[in-house]
């Protein structure tokens, strides 16, 4: 990890898979300009699972569209940046050159299985298609990976359900379609937009199981978005948070545990529901989050930040160089990084 | 389904005769068949009891009904008032309709879902705000008026085409009328294809495929169009019942011998049989029409399933 982490810090490649640098994505609509993306960084080595955390909101789910390529636009536009795929520039390919890496060595999986599969197609068909498009194969024979890739994924009777339609799968077997068809052509990354979100909690732990056990399989690399620390302790090497469209920290996911180098992972540590503080009252983060269209001038966070100073009312703190891989976007990390015991 | 089917076949029957009896009803309570059969003499009142008794006009009309209706089902539409048999004239009239409407519905798909379906792909562009625009002066319009104004235009004055229909209804004279019938659902199709098509092409569905990396064609082919055009296959199917009875305007201005004509003679002349005998046969081509179309519905959409 550690290793992993120098590595990029030289940002020749090298392991580097996803480099996003500076990413800015709008949404012009009749209300104004929503900035939801306002200079997004962050990196992804081969088979490294990054987690992207935050409030619902921050710019999650468009910085991964803006990835992808599959932005509304309109309204959504990329104003500037760079989205770095094996050293090149995603922004500047031909869309053909970009249609052909999606799905093939970048893949998606999202959140709601039931509305992001077609609901008049059978899943064996929708699987199927991946190897028909990308790989020449006849239906037959795509059919057959395809009860293949449901077996992979543990999908009980796999090959009698290839017929099967999206409605007649519980929440939990939909999503392990989804992941199927992520896994499809073995990509090198894949980047999953709250997988377990709209499942039932005794099947979240599963899923996400599966989806860790299938990546260190294919040795991929993993963008796992979330707004839940829970789920990202066991599963992530490293944390990106996000706020209001920046990242404000990112750390080795212990690291950032043990001590946070900025207020609002503070604030997010602290509303867990801890065992060992039962009965205490569960802290919240004061506030709501900025509106879009009219971010703060200075730190985004200040009005919510119980350490907010003048200097971050009027100063945009830039992000600070905290430890080797650690960053913070806070004017007062030092302190805040010191900060131990008892929180709160 | 076989089932369903059956349960929906019973269901009909209720429909069925609710329906039929009222046309039967307001066909014989409105007008007098014998003072129709007589033309302007004043029939002299033996003849006229005779010719009651004969039509079985003196009974109550329910037993009316139940005799009319039974010899319906025995294939038999009586006998018009002036000796010929309803099911000569249905044999000539229902092909000539039937074929109406199979040039109008042929529209509604050709013209109809393609302008839709640019019109849905290309949202808020020229062609779609031009079809937009299109579409609503042609639901404004009653169908006599444009009816009357294409035949003047296309068959009078640029002489394109036969202003009326010879008596075999010839299929390539049926074009123009066919259009003219097809033009208010055509209309609406376009306007429901577009619709669909845009809703659907911001469905979570369509973005996967995106994500999939499927070239546009197969994403508009294969997963667009197919959700897309539920409803309008299902509109169409219903439409048709709709159209095969509502073809008296366009029969007329072209001189079509179809249901619509002779159902408009029927009523001129209160010649009763004709007209309950067409009513009730468009009864059930409606009602048929319908099951079909929710049967079609099940076989298009798979999360649909009857028990
Ligand atoms: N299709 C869209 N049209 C307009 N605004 C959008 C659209 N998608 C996202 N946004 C804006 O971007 C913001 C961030 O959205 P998102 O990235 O989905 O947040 P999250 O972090 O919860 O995934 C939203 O609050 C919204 O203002
Ligand atoms: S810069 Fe100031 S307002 Fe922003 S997080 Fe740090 S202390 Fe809080
Ligand atoms: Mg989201």
């Amino acid at each position: 990890m550690t290793a992993e982490g120098t590595r990029q810090e030289d940002g020749s490649g090298g392991g580097v898979l996803l480099d996003v640098r500076e990413l800015k994505v709008e949404f012009r609509t009749r209300d104004g300009v929503a900035h939801a993306v306002n200079g997004v960084n962050y990196r992804v080595s081969a088979g490294e699972t990054l987690a992207v955390l935050g409030e619902s909101g921050s710019g999650k789910s468009v910085t991964a569209q803006a990835v992808l390529g599959i932005l509304d636009t309109p309204p959504g536009h990329v104003t500037g940046g760079e989205i770095l795929f094996h050293g090149r520039d995603l922004l500047r390919m031909g869309a053909e050159e970009r249609r052909r890496i999606r799905g093939t060595r970048l893949a998606m999986i999202f959140q709601d299985a039931l509305s992001a599969l077609n609901p008049v197609l059978s899943v064996g068909t929708q699987l199927g298609e991946m190897f028909e498009v990308h790989r020449g194969m006849s239906r037959k024979e795509a059919r057959g990976c395809a009860a293949e890739l449901m077996d992979r994924v543990r999908i009980p009777a796999a090959r009698s359900r290839v017929g099967d339609y999206p409605h007649q799968f519980s929440g939990g077997m939909r999503q392990r379609i989804m992941i199927a068809m992520a896994l499809a052509l073995g990509p090198d990354l894949i980047i999953a937009d709250e997988p377990t979100t709209a499942l039932d909690v005794t099947v979240q732990a599963q899923v996400m199981d599966l989806l860790a056990e299938l990546r260190r399989e294919y040795a991929m690399g993993l963008v796992l978005i979330t707004h839940d620390l829970g789920v990202v302790a066991d599963v992530a090497d490293r944390i990106a948070v996000m706020y209001a469209g920046r990242i404000v920290e990112t750390a080795p996911v212990h690291d950032l545990y043990r001590a946070p180098a900025h207020p609002y992972t503070r604030g997010l540590l602290d509303s867990i529901p801890r065992l060992d503080q039962k009965g205490r009252e569960l802290y919240a983060i004061k506030g709501l989050p900025p509106s879009l269209t009219a971010i703060p001038p200075g730190c985004p966070f200040h009005p919510r930040c119980p350490k907010a100073q003048d200097v971050c009312r009027t100063d945009r703190p830039p992000l600070y160089d905290v430890a080797p891989g650690r960053a913070s976007a806070c004017h007062f990390w030092e302190e805040t990084i010191s900060e131990r015991g008892d929180r709160r | 389904m076989g089932r369903y089917v059956i349960r929906r076949l019973l269901q009909m029957v209720p429909v069925f005769v609710g329906a039929t009896f009222l046309i039967f009803v307001m066909v014989y309570a409105l007008g007098d068949p014998v003072a129709a059969l007589s033309g302007d003499r004043a029939p002299d009142p033996a003849t006229a009891a005779q010719i009651r008794r004969e039509l079985h006009l003196d009974q109550p009309l329910w037993q009316q009904y139940l005799h009319y209706m039974g010899q319906i089902f025995t294939g038999n539409f009586g006998t018009t008032f002036d000796g010929q048999q309803v099911l000569d004239k249905m044999g000539t009239a229902f092909p000539v309709t039937l074929r109406l409407t199979a040039v109008a519905v042929v529209a509604e798909i050709v013209v109809g879902v393609t302008l839709g379906v640019l019109g849905g792909l290309r949202r808020g562009r020229l062609l779609d705000s031009g079809v937009l625009v299109l579409t609503l002066i042609v639901v404004s319009v009653p169908t006599f008026v444009s009816g009357y104004v294409l035949q003047y235009l296309l068959g009078v004055k640029w002489a394109w085409v036969s202003p009326a229909v010879a008596l075999g209804a010839p299929l390539d004279e049926l074009l123009l009328p066919g259009c003219v019938l097809a033009l208010v659902s055509l209309a609406y199709v376009t306007r429901l294809t577009r619709t669909s098509i845009a809703e659907n092409a911001r469905a979570d569905y369509v973005r996967t495929a995106v994500a999939k990396g499927l070239p546009r064609r197969r994403i508009v082919v294969r997963h667009l169009l197919r959700n897309s055009l539920i409803p309008v296959v299902t509109f169409i199917g219903a439409d048709i019942g709709t159209l095969m009875g509502g073809a008296v305007v366009t029969e007329r201005i072209f001189n079509v011998h179809g249901v619509g004509y002779e159902l408009y003679q029927g009523i001129v002349r209160q010649n009763s049989p004709t007209v309950v005998g067409f009513v009730t046969v468009l009864v059930i081509v409606f009602l048929l029409a319908n099951l079909i179309v929710d049967l079609l519905y099940a076989v298009l959409d798979p999360r649909i399933r009857y028990a």
